[in-house]
């Protein structure tokens, strides 16, 4: 057997949501993955994120393309449909399966490579869309399945493993995502769960295109020093503009945050995000000042992370296409086939 | 003055005859053409009418090719008996085109010596550029009322019924009479001076009774209705010719016929998507969460899509593509015709691959099979090809009225519902329950705890589980195979045409070739040599193509390319000895003609028939 799925025993203890799920319930099978590779941190904060939103996991569909961070989606909501498309193409099949069923929520998730070099196309075809979706990327700055070739996000004079010196100029999908007008745009670090699970949460109930880019770092070829995409690297250099929680209308404030300044912005779907601030004045109402400020930042060497821009009132591309409100792949016939009658006048007009 | 080099001869040809007009490209000439042609049909003479135009927008030479046909012959004859010519810059090869005792009608402001005509035609000259210098003052006005003046003094040279086309003008011009006041002005001013100054043509139009219920109309609009009628809930698509006009009728007729009448929202989603890649991207992911969709395209679209529809076979997602195809690569022949993308559609992907095409012989065709598309790759959960072609997709033809019986039913296939989970049914997505290679599938988010399932290419068991095992892989293999097999008796049947003889000579035909292929059988049969022909309407082929190759000694493959691709198929699909199949190809780009099928196949059996008398 080369196939591995996990025992879902449930422990009697363990807790369990609103929906009487317990956090096992959004598991998927057993990571395949190297130790402490940075994407399995990001799996688990995605299950983090569901079981806390307390929805249910069949509602959402998992879409990704080809690499390593590629394959997690079948390491986590095991109990949802998942897709493992093509290389660099999965925000064209997700913007697909998107229009055919409005109701589901679609999570992306990819990689570096498969977004920044050969996707690049559809990641910036996708989020100019708006497609109604929270789409990650996993970046660790290489192809890590294809073991350790720089990918377009490293940074120009950072390292390979091999001590090969990178000469082109680093791509920012956070920087681009900004100018393609996804109305959700954050960064994160796999190594910090505390700000990730709730981007996670409050992307997933983002009314449009949501991005967040999350480093994680690739054990196996890109954690090495002269890395910029290491775990030392971004501990020591990331620079954080706000924390955020997210409070679903459905479910009372769970935790506390330490007292800070704190900033709610009210979401389309009820969904309330409460930021934190941690850094000075940072407004992520504003899309102009957020490249600025990450430009800025990232002159001095800093990585910004935190939720940067998000335009609570967002609209999706059925909005703009203006589609009816039942999913399209649940018209019936009667709406969907207009009959003989119809056809004798198309008819008569073509004579 | 008014010339008219040699007078008519006494008995006119009625209503078999060929008109060609030669015009330039953006000089407005296309509509009033149209309506020339539509004018005989009203007549009740069938036509089969053709654009040959170039890649551009304004400047370069096209031409409109009017067969008015009364015994219906839609395929082309070959050679012109009236050459419209009115573009200088392409002066010598129209001449030269012109049948020996035909006619050539020009623009006669400034007469022309005669040693730029010929001996052998008659000349027919309108100063039509003088007459609208005087009478219009804009010089668009000139040049656009220019073609329907020169439609009204063809309508006088060839009999066409004058109140045919004022009837048409109205139609076309309904709610803005002051623009139907001036075409009808224009049409007179043509009209008049042919009856002043010159005699009617030996080339008459008589009205009759042959065009019956049929609908004049182009391919590509056929399948965006077949489309619609098919259930097609999501399009996305790329601009590519000969294609575009498809996706463009589909949100013509979405808009009519897809709105909800009550929210004014759509029952449709269209998405002109950045390339021909995320286009099947697109109509993957709609497929996978069952929605049916579509793209539209041409050959290099197919090149670009190669990946995911060798995803679609292995995943087994229902996809439609609609290839219109067209000559050559990119830069080659984008707005010529020819039907040279069957192989690299029936086996586009990698890895072992191969899909099913249906072919369409017509927009009648079009339609049926644009339907029927979406049924079958729903019921094969796999990747379907309508196979249009320019002719087919880009110009009207007249065709049997589209029909559709309220009582069918859309086939969505092996779909395994939440109630039929909820009782315990076993899932396992690549599982052959019923012995035809086709399993069962899931529609996302359809149940809470079951149903739910990975999708991947390759590497999975049956329970669509993670596995790389060889044994797995090919007995995934075999079962795709056996849905193949089963895909053959859903393709639309082979279509006979028996020769009126007992005969051991056969011809293998299908698509645009038709209307060209049933005439020259009859030019043969004339000749005394008699063929029965099958018309092949799918792939993957039927049992009867191969019966019927069995059967004969010589099959004759008539197709529209260079490499003789539907004989590869044949061959290789039917293990056929190659020899027995003699490829007939025409590939200039020019839809293929009846003198040409009926010269090749002639000389070739007059060939079979030395060697044979020598044996
Ligand atoms: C069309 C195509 N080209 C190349 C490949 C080989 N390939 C597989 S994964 C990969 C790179 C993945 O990099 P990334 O997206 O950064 O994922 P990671 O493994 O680093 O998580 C490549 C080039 C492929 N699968 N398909
Ligand atoms: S190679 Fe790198 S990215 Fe891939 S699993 Fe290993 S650590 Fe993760
Ligand atoms: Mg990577």
């Amino acid at each position: 057997m080369t196939y591995i799925t996990k025992p879902q025993l449930h422990h009697p203890g363990l807790a369990r949501n609103a929906l009487g799920f317990t956090r096992r319930d959004y598991e998927g099978s057993v990571s395949t993955l190297c130790a402490g590779c940075g994407h399995d941190s990001i799996s688990a904060a995605i299950i983090q994120a569901v079981y806390e939103l307390e929805l249910p996991p069949h509602r959402i569909a998992k879409l990704s393309g080809i690499g390593c961070s590629s394959k997690t989606p079948d390491y986590f909501l095991g109990a949802s449909h998942g897709f493992n498309t093509v290389h660099g193409r999965m925000p064209s099949v997700l913007t697909g399966a998107n229009l055919a069923n409005k109701d589901l929520i679609y999570l992306g998730v990819s990689g570096d490579g498969d977004s920044a070099s050969i996707g690049l196309g559809q990641f910036a075809h996708a989020m100019r869309r708006g497609v109604n979706m929270l789409y990650i990327v996993e970046n660790n700055g290489v192809y890590g399945l294809t073991k350790g070739q720089f990918s377009a996000t490293s940074d120009k004079g950072s390292k390979s493993k091999r001590g090969v010196v990178n000469h082109d100029a680093g791509i920012d999908l956070v920087g681009m995502a900004l100018q393609l007008g996804a109305t959700f745009v954050g960064r994160s670090f796999s190594g910090d769960k505390e700000q990730l699970t709730p981007l996670i949460k409050a992307g997933l109930m983002h009314k449009g295109a949501a991005f967040i880019d999350c480093i994680s770092p690739c054990v196996q070829f890109n954690n090495h020093d002269g890395s910029t995409k290491s775990f030392d690297y971004v501990r020591e250099h990331n620079e954080a503009v706000n924390r955020l929680d997210v409070i679903s209308p459905r479910a009372p404030i769970r935790v506390d945050y330490a007292p800070g300044e704190t900033v709610k912005v009210a979401q389309h779907d009820g969904t309330v995000l409460s930021l934190h601030k941690l850094a000075e004045l940072y407004n992520p109402n504003n899309r102009a000042q957020a490249l600025g400020y990450l430009q800025a930042r990232q002159a001095r060497g800093q990585v910004v992370t935190g939720l940067l821009y998000v335009d609570p009132e967002a609209g999706d591309l059925h909005d703009a296409l203006d589609t009816v409100a039942t999913p399209l792949n649940e018209l019936n016939e009667a709406e969907l086939t207009p009959g003989a009658a119809a056809l004798a006048k198309i008819n008569a007009g073509l004579r | 003055m008014p010339e008219q080099v040699k007078p008519p001869p006494v008995r006119p040809r009625v209503n078999d005859f060929v008109v060609k007009f030669a015009n330039v490209n953006g000089s407005g000439s296309a509509s009033a053409n149209g309506m020339f042609a539509r004018a005989i049909i009203r007549m009740g003479v069938p036509v089969a009418a053709r654009n040959i135009f170039p890649s551009n927008i304004q400047g370069l030479p096209t031409w409109y090719e009017v067969r008015i046909t009364e015994a219906g012959h839609l395929g082309r004859r070959g050679g012109v008996d009236l050459m419209v010519a009115m573009n200088p810059q392409t002066w010598d090869r129209d001449l030269a085109e012109i049948e020996a005792g035909g006619f050539l009608f020009y623009d006669s402001t400034k007469p022309m010596p005669p040693s730029r005509f010929r001996d052998d035609i008659t000349v027919v000259g309108v100063p039509l550029t003088a007459m609208c210098n005087e009478r219009y003052e804009l010089p668009r006005e000139r040049q656009l009322f220019k073609n329907i003046v020169y439609v009204g003094a063809l309508a006088a040279l060839l009999g066409i019924e004058v109140g045919a086309i004022q009837a048409l003008i109205s139609e076309d011009f309904a709610g803005r009479p002051r623009l139907i006041d001036a075409n009808f002005e224009a049409l007179k001013m043509g009209h008049d001076y042919v009856v002043q100054n010159l005699e009617p043509l030996r080339l008459q139009v008589r009205r009759a009774d042959k065009v019956g219920d049929r609908i004049y109309v182009e391919g590509n609009a056929a399948a965006a209705l077949g489309a619609v009628y098919g259930g097609a809930t999501v399009c996305a698509w790329y601009p590519i010719t000969p294609s575009t006009s498809l996706a463009e009728a589909f949100t013509g007729y979405c808009q009519d016929l897809r709105t909800d009448p009550e929210t004014g929202q759509a029952r449709y989603a269209i998405v002109q998507a950045e390339d021909e890649i995320a286009s099947i991207g697109i109509v993957v992911g709609a497929g996978w969460n069952g929605a049916r969709a579509f793209t539209a395209t041409s050959g290099p679209g197919v090149s670009l899509m190669t990946e995911f529809i060798g995803l679609s076979y292995f995943a087994e997602i229902p996809a439609v593509i609609f290839d219109v195809q067209r000559g050559g690569p990119s830069t080659g022949m984008p707005t010529r015709t020819q039907q040279a993308d069957l192989i690299a559609s029936a086996y586009a992907g990698h890895g072992d691959t191969k899909h099913p095409m249906l072919l369409p012989a017509d927009p009648g065709e079009c339609f049926e099979m644009g339907a029927l598309a979406f049924d079958l790759a729903d019921r094969l959960q796999t990747t379907v090809f309508v196979m249009l072609d320019l002719d087919i997709g880009m110009n009207e033809w007249l065709t049997k009225p589209f029909e559709w019986d309220d009582a069918r039913r859309l086939d969505r296939g092996k779909v395994m519902t939440h109630d039929e989970l909820e009782a315990g049914a076993d899932f396992g997505r690549y599982l052959d329950v019923d012995g035809d290679g086709i399993p069962y599938r899931t529609y996302p988010g359809v149940h809470p705890t079951k149903g739910a399932y990975f999708t991947r290419g390759t590497s999975r068991n049956p329970y669509a589980r993670y596995s790389e095992e060889g044994g797995v892989y090919v007995d995934n293999m075999q079962r795709l195979l056996r849905k193949f097999e089963t895909a053959k008796a859903l393709m639309p049947a082979p279509v006979l045409h028996k020769a009126k003889r007992k005969t051991r000579d056969g011809a293998i035909y299908f698509g645009s070739s038709t209307g060209a292929m049933l005439e020259a059988l009859e030019a043969l049969e004339g000749q005394g040599r008699h063929l029965d022909a099958l018309r092949v309407r799918g792939f993957p082929f039927a049992d009867a193509v191969f019966q019927f190759i069995a059967a004969h000694d010589r099959v004759y493959v008539v197709e529209q390319n260079r490499d003789a691709q539907l004989r590869t198929l044949i061959v290789t699909e039917g293990e056929v000895d190659p020899g027995k199949l003699t490829p007939v190809l025409h590939y200039d780009g020019t839809p293929i003609t009846a003198r040409f099928i009926a010269g090749q196949i002639g000389s070739l059996m007059a060939v079979g028939s030395v060697i044979e008398a020598a044996e």
